[in-house]
């Protein structure tokens, strides 16, 4: 028994090896074009991985991620957009009227200073939001809607504070990241390692977080969140602190985006994106981390292959997938290949039970 | 070493109302330290309320619950569910409430007294100690065969034990436990009985109870709610021949054995 545990525990590390390779090695084997995209499914698959912390481990379901990756995306382009202005107040905000740089731009010439942001600011947002109402007891569906306006408030804003975020346009017009040509492939390359780099340590940091008994106490609280209360544990801290780490990620996640696709714009982060996202793992299989990171770069790299082909068809086929994986595959992909290993051990019915009913 | 009070638990006045609808009124309870008390009483006599003021998930309309803990005597209707269980009260529900997608041996794990903030739960490392504490409480409750199992795959008897484990493994002073038996073939409630007995040497118990056979079987004080009030405490003897509770408490058991079994 213990023998084909660590068995089987060999096939998965040569899997992460030979997935890590594969990874690492891409730009000799990509071109230019795919290797931007996949730097940029990359990206996505790092707020996979935090939406399935709080989603696929804590059972709370975030439709509002858009918005942490989004700050992240707006802080990175406000330090881009500086540089690629020369120490001059940015083009749009010329156009709006505005005589000198807004005081909470300044800073964000500093990438290092950017980058903290990025990071920092959706972290707090999700630690206030997540204070507020779990904290209150407010969760499930009412939850979820609270994340859905968050996504609504900060899209308007975004939208109706033109002078200062660029308004539907977004920001856009980078030519520097720290002091190279953005758009060279060297860049670009170095970029993607960069990405690669950064999804590796959010894969090793996610994967201490849900093994360390705080991880065991998350999912305790998506089984049975009174119950957790009863044994002498506050959910509401463990919730909060797993929805900032899972906001910290999407912002990184963000600030990578921007650098690989050169804009970010209000609809980058609205209702649809944030949706997509929740797809990503609730395909890929929610509760393995892996899944989660499998989820984004596969449904995105499908995404861009049939929208090539069929423009209008991406929509309808996300949407089916989406059905069939909620009616006949709630683990997603990853539930199915547990599935298939289970049936060869012939676990009882209960077990698939927990996998077909986890909180939502 | 300081002079425990021989009491451990005083509900003074206790009332409860639900929108008006008065659950508990004026509700007395005071519990010895090592006791094994049965709260009985037919459907609606507000036993499990009463369970659920102690622990907290109820909130009391008045009156207070004296707890007197290590530290000293604490109100615990001022606190929140996880400080009064962090203090040394433990519930077990009457479903089985246990934690399905994790292990057996995980749901021991958590449950285990221990620092409970983020932090600490992060750099937890599972000690040898540990490991030999979860494995004694396996053992008792009679599932060092299932550790690695999953939770929910477990029978509906050996989940009522593992929460009694789960409870137990928070080494609290007092435990509240609601229906342990309820569902249990005549077998498991043999085995429950043997582990109630195990556990009351060490700590003070209340078992709210249906099941008279069950009661039956401990030597120990009984108390009978009806309608929200005290109607009377006592041995088993002296319970069974009061013409007050046999007149609301036995001409109604039928009702209360119809809805056990649908439970």
């Amino acid at each position: 028994m213990t023998q084909t545990w660590s068995r089987a525990r060999i096939w998965a590390l040569i899997g992460y090896a030979v997935a890590a390779a594969a990874m690492f090695a891409a730009p000799l084997y990509l071109s230019d074009f795919r290797l931007n995209l996949l730097a940029k499914f990359l990206a996505f698959a790092i707020v996979a991985l935090g939406l399935d912390l709080i989603w696929g481990y804590t059972g709370i379901l975030s439709l509002g991620h858009g918005v942490f990756f989004g700050l992240g995306g707006y802080a990175m382009a406000m330090h881009l957009k500086l540089q690629a202005s020369g120490g001059r107040m940015p083009d749009f905000m010329d156009w709006s009227g505005l005589t000198a740089l807004p005081a909470f731009w300044k800073p964000f010439e500093s990438l290092g200073f950017a980058f903290l942001a990025g990071l920092l600011i959706p972290g707090v947002l999700a630690l206030i939001l997540g204070y507020v109402t779990f904290r209150n007891r407010i969760r499930g569906v009412y939850f979820t809607i609270l994340t859905q306006a968050l996504v609504i408030i900060a899209t308007t804003l975004l939208i109706g504070q033109q002078a200062y975020t660029g308004g539907t346009n977004g920001i856009t017009g980078y030519s520097k990241i720290a002091g190279q040509s953005i758009s060279s492939p060297d860049t670009k390359q170095m970029l993607y390692w960069v990405t690669a780099i950064f999804l590796v340590v959010a894969f090793v940091l996610c994967r201490f977080l849900v093994k360390s008994r705080f991880g065991k106490v998350l999912r305790a609280i998506r089984d049975g969140e009174n119950r957790v209360r009863f044994i002498g544990y506050n959910p509401a801290l463990y919730q909060m602190t797993a929805f900032a780490i899972s906001g910290v990620l999407a912002g990184l996640a963000g600030m990578l985006f921007v650098l690989h696709v050169g804009i970010i714009s209000p609809s980058m982060l609205g209702i649809v994106p944030s949706i997509e996202m929740v797809l990503w793992v609730a395909i890929g299989g929610r509760g393995t981390l892996i899944g989660a990171v499998l989820g984004a770069v596969l449904m995105n790299g499908a995404k861009s292959e049939i929208s090539a082909q069929y423009p209008d068809a991406w929509t309808f086929i996300m949407g089916a997938l989406f059905i069939v994986v909620v009616v006949f595959l709630p683990g997603g992909v990853t539930g199915l290949v547990e599935r298939l290993k289970f049936r060869k051990r012939s676990v009882s019915e209960h077990e698939q039970e927990a996998v077909r009913h986890p909180a939502v | 070493m300081s002079k425990k009070p021989s009491v451990i638990l005083q509900c003074e006045d206790i009332s409860v109302s639900f929108d008006g609808y008065k659950a508990i009124q004026g509700m007395n309870l005071t519990l010895e330290r090592g006791e094994l008390r049965f709260l009985i009483g037919p459907n609606g006599a507000g036993k499990t309320t009463m369970l659920d003021v102690i622990c907290g998930k109820t909130r009391s309309t008045s009156g207070s619950v004296i707890y007197n803990s290590s530290d000293g005597p604490v109100d615990v209707t001022k606190k929140k569910e996880h400080q009064i269980a962090g203090l040394g009260i433990g519930r077990k529900f009457q479903a089985p409430s246990i934690f399905p997608t994790l292990t057996v041996f995980e749901n021991l794990e958590i449950a285990m007294r221990q620092r409970r903030s983020v932090f600490a739960t992060l750099f937890a490392r599972l000690t040898a100690e540990d490991r030999e504490r979860v494995e004694q409480q396996l053992v008792m409750i009679g599932l060092q065969d299932k550790a690695p199992w999953r939770a929910g795959g477990l029978s509906h008897g050996e989940k009522q034990w593992l929460e009694i484990g789960i409870m137990l493994m928070q080494e609290p002073s007092v435990l509240l436990l609601d229906e342990p038996v309820a569902g249990m073939t005549d077998k498991e409630t043999d085995k429950t009985g043997e582990l109630l007995k195990e556990i009351a040497k060490l700590r003070t118990i209340v078992v709210v109870e249906h099941d008279m056979e069950f009661v039956r079987n401990f030597a120990s004080k009984v108390t009978v709610m009806h309608e929200g009030k005290l109607l009377k405490e006592g041995a088993m003897d002296e319970i069974q021949s009061d013409d007050r509770v046999a007149e609301v408490y036995l001409g109604k058991r039928r009702n209360a054995d119809a809805s056990r079994s649908t439970a």
